[in-house]
């Protein structure tokens, strides 16, 4: 293992090349921007973010769907980031992923017994068919459906239940590291706290780390470890998450914060919010030096330059004023 | 009729068509919302939030239509009963809606037309509406665009929908909703498509709007946290039934119904001292064939006997506050018996 972190991402970028039609000038779109941290065995890393800050993105590429542009990622020990043949395939027993909309990650034309069963067919594991059906009885009682729900189809499945099958089919091949990427925004208020005990129980039991992406930064306090927040394609603060999450530090994260609804409505309707003014700014031409700046209560000309990303207390921040208040 | 209640809504039913059958989407509700009042709709999907509120503007889809009840806005009567004819009643609701009530929906892109400018769609209900002529119509849709917080009206009004981003088209639907000073004002799922600093920007301005105009709202939502931010008053729907109804207060701090207690203890309050979430377990009643009694009786862990076969009638718990559960009954019963006791003690001793 190196320095002891699971997994340990370094200066990633990944870039997508958006140029329309062959003789337009290029356009490139800078998704995830040097971004660095590190997950430890059996945590929960909490990424949050607004639409288009590069969380997914970052996701992505740590499962190797998107292939990153420069940077390491490090997971055991091993760089993931130019595997091929067979240590990919390798690779993939080891990292799973959960996706965002439950309807169109499952197969409309197989039955549950089979989506449960595909992994390990490509993985090799319980070669025998009765071998298989074991498992597959086991990982359906794991997640909380009847073993008698073999022979569906999806379609015949909640929303709910079918995360449930997209949380069993990542089981089936035993991976010490999920990436849930929005696992429960698509569900019902009554469901998603369904789901996200599912995931508690599930790590406590198999000791797997999780990287959680998700806009809900509630939820997310509440099963990650660590969170970090991003902002258009750089991680702008990182630390535990009680501690981001009451003592923030970067300007974001206090606007973030205070915007969220807090479901109590004399805490809610007293509080104070910092609104920020206007919107993203669009990633195909983001500010020069501090992301933030352009929306930032207080941004000055020391913003134009790019805030490294500093130790302060247990957190890391990339703030030029991070000791201001906003 | 309370004459001082801007929309009073009594036993409406919603019933749709479909392949499968008739779905009962929602059932016999009644409810009433003072001026300036800020009314929060909370419920799942599928529990006929939406619907009952596109009932009460006429914009059921064609294969919905109201089984029954009455609707009275602003002193009318403008259930469909109420019209001689098909077409009497899409006049009247013609007339009204755009001018006195208004609905700004979830998903800005499909609402406005991406073929027009916005001026023009600012401009219709005003022109629609009012008897201003194009150039007053043109005035106030800059106002408008001011009041909502569009940077450079001059300049954005000449511009297509796609020019502008997701928060932006929610305020140019706000600003079209409230271009005739509505007394009503109903928005469905407004922020939810939204970003949480871009629906904290959105909510800010439809409190603001709505508490200077004096518009009485309804928000429809599935999230908590908005209706504890800006709702006086609260109904929660589950099934197509309301099953509880209450001040913020009353129902955040003394939840009486059993479904109410459970989606408040399967959110996740961040401020609170870190707590297990405990999920409701089961999904919600499926409405082709809605259950005889209470709709969460399956779900419910104080479930009786009583609850599978009969709706249970609504208790009143205090002025504001009413819900409708067995629980209650049962409560009310063992009151009753313990003051007979009491009674029989005390007659016994005299």
């Amino acid at each position: 293992m190196n320095g002891g972190h699971y997994v340990e991402i370094s200066h990633l970028d990944v870039i997508y090349d958006v140029t329309k039609g062959v003789f337009s000038p290029k356009q490139l779109v800078h998704a995830v921007n040097d971004v660095s941290f590190t997950i430890e065995a059996g945590e929960t890393f909490g990424l949050v973010g607004e639409s288009g800050c590069g969380k997914s993105s970052l996701g992505r590429a740590i499962v190797g769907i998107n292939k990153p542009r420069s940077g390491d990622i490090r997971i055991n020990g091993q760089d993931v980031t130019h595997l091929h043949g067979r240590s990919l395939h390798d690779f993939r027993r080891e990292v799973q992923m959960i996706f965002q909309d439950p309807y169109a990650s499952l197969n409309p034309r197989m039955t549950i017994g089979e989506i449960l069963s595909e992994p390990m067919v490509i993985h090799g594991l319980h070669r025998s068919p009765g071998a298989r059906e074991e498992r597959v009885t086991e990982l359906l009682r794991t997640v909380g459906l009847k073993p008698d729900h073999v022979r569906r189809y999806p379609h015949e499945f909640s929303g709910g239940q079918r995360q449930r099958i997209s949380i069993a089919r990542t089981l089936a091949v035993n991976p010490r590291f999920i990436i849930c990427d929005e696992p429960i925004s698509a569900l019902d208020v009554s469901i998603q706290a369904q789901i996200i005990n599912l995931l508690k129980q599930i790590q406590k039991e198999r000791n797997i780390a999780y990287l959680f992406i998700a806009h809900d930064i509630g939820m997310v306090k509440h099963i990650s470890d660590r969170i970090g927040v991003m902002y258009l394609g750089h991680l702008v603060e990182v630390g535990d998450s009680s501690e981001v999450y009451f003592h923030p530090l970067h300007p974001y994260t206090k606007a973030l914060l205070s915007a969220i609804p807090i479901s109590d409505p004399d805490v809610g309707k007293s509080r104070k919010r910092i609104i920020l003014e206007g919107e993203i700014p669009s990633p195909l031409n983001p500010p020069a030096g501090c992301p933030f700046s352009t929306r930032c209560p207080l941004a000055d000309e020391a913003c134009r330059r790019m805030p490294k990303m500093q130790q302060f207390g247990s957190h890391q921040v990339a703030c030029h004023h991070v000791n201001q208040s906003v | 009729m309370d004459t001082t209640n801007l929309l009073e809504v009594s036993n409406l039913s919603v019933d749709f068509e479909t392949d499968q059958g008739l779905v009962h989407a929602v059932r016999d509700i009644s409810f009433s919302l003072k001026p300036g009042e800020i009314l929060g709709i909370v419920g799942e999907s599928g529990s006929g939030k939406s619907v009952s509120m596109y009932a009460i503007m006429g914009l059921l889809a064609a294969n919905g239509r109201i089984g029954g009840g009455k609707i009275t806005f602003d002193g009318d009567d403008i259930s469909r009963g109420a019209f001689p004819s098909e077409k009497a009643y899409l006049h009247h609701m013609n007339h009204i809606r755009g001018n006195k009530m208004a609905m700004v929906f979830q998903d800005p892109m499909t609402f406005l037309n991406p073929l027009q400018t916005i001026e023009r769609q600012i401009t219709e209900p005003l022109l629609n509406h009012t008897s201003m002529t194009r150039a007053q119509a043109h005035e106030r849709a800059l106002e408008l665009m001011v009041q909502v917080g569009i940077p450079s009206p001059e300049k954005r009004i000449h511009q297509y929908p796609h020019q502008f981003s997701g928060g932006m088209r929610q305020r140019i639907i706000i600003a079209i909703a409230l271009a005739n000073n509505p007394k009503l004002l109903i928005a469905d799922e407004p922020t939810t498509a939204l970003d949480v600093t871009i629906q904290a920007q959105i909510l800010e301005l439809i409190r603001d709007l709505t508490r200077k105009s004096g518009t009485s709202t309804i928000m429809i939502t599935h999230d908590l946290g908005v209706v504890a931010c800006l709702c006086d008053r609260i109904l929660i729907m589950y099934g197509g039934k309301i099953m509880e109804a209450g001040t913020d207060r009353e129902i955040f701090y003394s939840p009486n119904h059993p479904y109410t207690r459970g989606l408040l203890s399967c959110i996740n309050n961040p401020e609170a001292e870190e707590k297990e979430l405990v999920p409701i377990p089961g999904s919600p009643p499926d409405l082709l064939k809605p259950p005889m009694g209470c709709p969460f009786v399956d779900r419910c862990e104080q479930a009786m006997k009583i609850c599978k076969v009969r709706m249970p009638d609504i208790t009143h718990l205090s002025d504001t506050h009413s819900s409708s559960c067995w629980c209650n009954e049962v409560l009310r019963r063992q009151a009753v018996a313990q003051t007979a006791a009491e009674k029989n003690r005390e007659g016994g001793r005299a």
